[in-house]
């Protein structure tokens, strides 16, 4: 064996003192029922952060689309009143969807991003830790939700410089934070699932791009929906981002909304993403 | 054919009874039989696309398999994932660490997710690291690691749960030489502290011939030979030389007298072997992970 190995550098690995690695001899004491979960969330959002942390790169990348839009469409569309808001400015009726559009556009790259990791042999080391698949995707919808939130705190600063009049009351804000981050856990549990379904990168990214966009018209995002025809009403109703819209709209600028029904929606479309990306998540393993 | 019989089901770290794993019409592994003693290091040779991963995969769970065909300790890996999974330390052919952290940060991560406690996941997460000599690396990111401290740095990972069996595929495919034994002095290092059982694919024979207790030759999804590297050397030397003498040729003698474990492959494999090279997505995926290495 490494007996063979000669002239070897000092401090090598054969130098190894027993006590150096006593803790390496006894394995954890298992996390067991209720409790893994959340462990596994927390694990994931660490993860998220630290990487967040090392590279801001993406967080400031990803807040020039909302500021044009704010800015842009936001400006331009409040000068025109073409769209009747319920009184209030435009750009104000826009900020919330525009935080609900980013939230979403970050949650449906990560479906991407769990192919990448796939690939990468990173996936495939953490469906061998004693994590049920639903807990590893909990884990990663719940991630995505943090990175979603901070960007969420980049675009209410924008708007708020932009002189949208939203509400500083922290219950409310709270509450934000909780629509933001299981709107994010619905949109990467979708991506995750096609992924699990189409199964390469390519074919991800056209799809992501294909139904981005239909998603965020197809909502109260940026008129509402009493001025959609019909059919596109019928669509906004079954689309989980104009339950989103709705609720951080009444949550930030105090509009008229349905908080429990959005709530409800926001938290059943969150399950069902989580339980079918799980239950598709071991195709991806193979 | 060389099996030997299986020892008690109370050593065996791994066993696999008739398994069968197929990807639509290509039979990966063909009822493989395969046992694993506790404590010794076992090597699964064969070229690519022998079945060699999917073997792996079947072990650690990330390809389902039916009830009674793949133990490890004892759990069974269709019925006790959860139990199969706390014994493992596993580490995948594709550089699993994730470049955009730190080499503690990938470590950290794995002492969460398997439950290692906050006051003492510090210390773990330092000694997993000092055990692999990256001590000093562990606050840079991974991505300004070399190949051979990034195959280190999995091995901490793997480590940092206390495994029983430590799984490692391909552990130096791509690395150079130098990269190559070190890797495998920590491997070595680690499992004579620990008394870890190893279980190893390669498709380097000397690596086996040099490192493994034990190996086994897999071709087309089934195990031809299985035994010390000495003891398949010297079974067919003996071989060679009864059959040269009933052929009334000169008996081989001298260096050519003992063949390689690369001959006893040829051996068992028989016609075909050269025409063996993975699909493309074998060879694709392992020029991905040289071109990371660097």
């Amino acid at each position: 064996m490494s007996e063979a190995h000669d002239g070897r550098r000092p401090g090598s690995a054969d130098a190894v003192d027993p006590g150096r690695f006593e803790l390496l001899l006894v394995p954890p004491a298992p996390r067991t029922g209720w409790r893994v979960l959340p462990a596994r969330v927390i694990a994931m959002c660490v993860v998220e952060l630290q990487k967040l942390r090392h590279d801001r790169t993406e967080l400031y990348t990803r807040a020039i689309q909302p500021a044009l839009w704010l800015l842009i469409f936001g400006e331009t569309f409040t000068h025109i009143r073409a769209i009747p808001t319920g009184g209030i400015p435009y750009i104000d009726f826009l900020a919330p969807g525009i935080i609900a559009q980013s939230a979403m556009f970050i949650a449906i790259f990560y479906g991407i991003m769990i192919i990448w990791e796939r690939d990468a042999g990173i996936l495939t080391k953490l469906l061998v830790t004693p994590t049920p698949r639903a807990a590893l995707i909990s884990g990663k919808a719940f991630a995505s939700g943090v990175k979603a939130l901070i960007q969420a705190v980049v675009v209410i600063v924008i708007a708020a410089a932009l002189g949208v009049a939203l509400t500083w009351n922290p219950l409310k804000l709270l509450g934000v934070a909780v629509v933001v981050i299981l709107g994010s856990a619905f949109f990467s549990c979708l991506s995750i699932t096609i992924a699990g379904i189409v199964l390469t990168r390519d074919r991800l990214m056209g799809i992501g791009q294909a139904i981005t966009m239909p998603l965020f018209f197809a909502s109260n995002a940026l008129y509402p929906v009493a001025i959609m025809p019909g059919w596109l009403q019928v669509v906004s109703k079954i689309n989980p981002l104009s339950y989103q819209v709705d609720a951080l709209r009444g949550l930030l600028l105090g509009t008229p909304s349905h908080l429990l029904l959005d709530f409800g929606v926001l938290i059943f479309a969150a399950l069902v993403g989580i339980t079918t990306a799980s239950s598709l998540l071991g195709r991806l393993a193979r | 054919m060389n099996l030997q019989p299986a020892p008690d089901s109370a050593e065996e770290a791994v066993s696999c009874h008739a398994l069968d794993y197929s990807f639509g019409d290509t039979k990966a592994v063909d009822s493989l039989d395969l046992s694993v003693r506790t404590g010794e290091i076992f090597g699964l040779l064969g070229p690519n696309g022998a079945g060699k991963t999917t073997a792996i995969r079947c072990i650690t769970t990330l390809l389902p398999v039916p009830t009674d065909r793949v133990k490890v300790f004892g759990h069974d890996a269709a019925k006790e994932q959860m139990a199969v999974r706390r014994l493992l330390g596993y580490v995948p052919q594709q550089l699993s660490a994730d470049a955009a952290m730190t080499g503690r940060e990938n470590v950290t991560l794995f002492a969460r997710v398997f439950d290692v406690p906050r006051r003492e996941r510090a210390a773990r997460v330092a000694q997993a690291l000092d055990v692999v000599d990256l001590t000093g690396a562990a606050d840079r990111m991974a991505k300004t690691y070399s190949g051979g401290m990034i195959r280190r740095l999995e091995l901490a990972q793997a480590l940092v749960s206390a495994p029983r069996l430590l799984m490692l595929d391909e552990p130096t495919i791509g690395l150079d030489p130098i990269a190559r034994s070190s890797v495998w002095e920590h491997i070595n290092a680690v499992r004579q502290a620990t008394g870890m059982t190893v279980l190893v694919t390669t498709h380097y024979m000397d690596e086996a011939e040099q490192y493994c207790d034990r190996v086994g030759l897999m071709h087309r999804g089934r195990i031809h030979a299985l035994g010390t590297s000495d003891e398949l050397r010297g079974q067919l030397r003996d071989r060679r030389r009864k059959e040269a003498r009933e052929a009334g040729t000169p008996v081989p003698a001298g260096d050519t007298a003992t063949p390689t474990l690369e001959d006893v492959f040829r051996d068992v494999a028989g016609q075909g072997l050269d025409e063996e090279g993975g699909d493309y997505s074998d060879v694709r995926s392992a020029r991905r992970t040289a071109s990371r290495l660097g």
